[in-house]
């Protein structure tokens, strides 16, 4: 059993147990239970033909399973989804990574997939903003648009036959990201949503939820147009990278590092990963006015359960 | 010596059939994709598993399989007396092989082409049947690690001293000399993966101790399920809808 690793004292122990027991209340009223670990059967009606999924293989006539996680059924499909295994990338998904190699037209960046993603030089902006052919000059200069350990933002953009995948950076929104925190997370704790970039700006802060667990908190960039003229200035004077580097105001770095820690009490914890939670859980620490240290404490992930288990309560009363 | 004495009882006060405590946690490693610690009685062995992730090595990628990879140690803590062991010494690489072995054979390593799995084991308390403790902890890991299999490997010793099958051996048992038949099994398939013994043992003898291992193995494979099962619950539920 996978423990939550903070310490406590007796009775916050005790609170947290019973905010987890109202929460397996809560999940086992809303759907019955449908876990399974690996080899175990999974029960399917003979009459009609079914499709056999991810994480499922066939012996002697019955369906099993070769995952641990939960049975979902989608009309004929049963497959098994998995809890904390690796990203599982899809066509259209944002999401962030560090680079890795510079390698020939091409980027490799990490991304928590069981390979390297591949950006390929021919499918991103350039930072002139020209439609042309990549030439062997721009060739030369990837290193002035990403470099090594660089952190970027993506999109999925199809598989390769070998199984890797290929993203692309076409649009003023993704590129690279500076100023600011990445965050590394559990990828199933980060939804697929509508909307994966947000910009707080009552914080000054930019909130990227990558659908692979990477989170990056940064500065509010106004709009990536003006960054795209400085990083033109940047082509043209080689490397003066210092052109961006205003300073950051302190508020704001307080604002990155308390998201941050919001983020980090929640996957301690194992929850949700969402916009609506993240600013709930800043909200309380600011109600309770602790420090930002304070956060990651054993007290306020106890009240982040209770509230949490609230929440819960309160939306299926709705629903109900 | 005497490993069983006349009521019946071993040195540690078990029964001959009997194992020793199971206790298993899932998620030791902060860092890695899946870890678990095993102890059985006073054994205990940490794993973690990393990947599947882009093959360090370029010339060992495989094109249609994953490659896996394990490595074995002993903390120099975990013995009697405190020694530094070499790295790679011929014990430990030749347990590296039997766990690497024993995994390959049930990780659906064709579902994850040019990637690897690297699976770390760490003897944290030595007190025999280190090798069937360091399978189990491997298979709890890769579970939590997500990565598909076939069915869960476990695996357990079994010995024969003072002419009784003995299951699950400790240290002293199986510094006596006698025979230890380790075995591995898939349990719901019901296959031998794993079967080792450095001993000779006559054929009728050997059946029933190796029955007693595989017996030993099913009881290991249901607390594992369990655990396992109680973990994703855990896991789901907390996630929320």
């Amino acid at each position: 059993m996978r423990g939550i690793e903070i310490s406590l004292n007796q009775t916050q122990k005790i609170r947290l147990q019973r905010a987890l027991k109202q929460l397996e209340s809560l999940y086992l009223r809303a759907n019955f239970n449908a876990s399974v670990t690996v080899a175990d059967t999974i029960p399917v009606s003979n009459e009609d033909t079914i499709l056999k999924g991810h994480g499922t293989s066939e012996r002697d006539g019955e369906v099993v399973a070769t995952l641990c996680g939960v049975v979902e059924r989608v009309n004929k499909l049963v497959y098994v989804r998995t809890l904390r295994a690796r990203y599982k990338p899809e066509i259209g998904d944002i999401i962030v990574g560090r680079v890795v190699e510079v390698a020939q037209k091409r980027w490799k960046l990490e991304i928590n997939f069981s390979q390297d993603a591949v950006l390929m030089l021919s499918s991103m902006n350039l930072p002139d903003g020209i439609q042309r052919r990549r030439t062997a000059l721009d060739e030369l200069n990837m290193r002035s648009i990403f470099e090594e350990n660089d952190v970027v933002c993506g999109e999925v953009r199809n598989f390769q036959n070998d199984g890797g995948i290929q993203l692309q950076a076409r649009s003023q929104k993704y590129g690279k990201l500076e100023k600011g925190q990445l965050l590394t997370i559990p990828p199933y704790l980060v939804k697929r949503q509508k909307h994966h970039f947000h910009h707080l700006e009552h914080y000054g802060v930019d909130l990227i939820l990558g659908c692979n667990g990477f989170i990056w908190v940064g500065e509010l960039v106004e709009a990536r147009d003006c960054i795209e003229e400085d990083q033109l200035n940047n082509t043209e004077q080689q490397f003066t990278k210092s052109n961006t580097t205003k300073e950051m105001p302190l508020e704001t770095r307080r604002s990155i590092c308390q998201i941050a820690n919001a983020i980090r009490v929640l996957s301690i914890l194992g929850f949700n990963v969402t916009l609506e939670v993240i600013l709930e859980t800043i909200d309380l620490s600011r109600t309770l006015n602790l420090g930002i240290d304070e956060m990651l404490g054993p007290e306020f992930h106890v009240l982040v359960a209770e509230r949490e288990a609230e929440r819960r309560t309160s939306m299926t009363k709705r629903k109900g | 010596m005497e490993f069983v004495n006349p009521e019946g009882l071993r040195l540690d006060g078990r029964r001959p059939m009997e194992m020793r405590q199971l206790r298993a946690q899932i998620g030791a490693v902060a860092k890695a994709d899946g870890s678990a610690v095993f102890e059985m009685g006073n054994t205990k062995v940490i794993a973690a598993v990393y990947g599947p992730r882009e093959v360090q090595n370029r010339s060992q990628q495989i094109n249609d399989q994953a490659l896996v990879r394990c490595e074995y140690s002993m903390a120099n803590f975990s013995t009697g007396d405190r020694r530094r062991k070499p790295k790679g010494d011929r014990r430990s690489t030749e347990i590296s092989l039997v766990i690497r072995q024993t995994m390959e054979e049930c990780i659906l390593t064709n579902l994850m082409p040019r990637s690897q799995i690297d699976i770390y084991v760490q003897v944290l308390q030595a007190d025999g049947g280190t090798r069937s403790a360091c399978i189990n902890a491997a298979t709890l890991a890769l579970a939590d690690a997500g990565i598909p299999m076939r069915d869960l490997v476990t695996s357990c010793s079994a010995g024969f001293l003072n002419s009784t099958p003995l299951l699950d051996l400790n240290y002293v048992e199986d510094s006596a000399g006698g025979p230890d038949v380790t075995v591995g099994i898939l349990p719901k398939v019901d296959k031998v993966t794993l079967l080792q013994m450095d001993a000779k043992l006559p054929i009728d003898t050997f059946e029933n101790v190796m029955q007693l291992a595989v017996e030993g193995c099913k009881a290991i494979a249901n607390y594992i399920r369990e655990v396992l099962l109680e973990n994703t619950k855990q896991l789901e539920y907390r996630r929320g809808l």
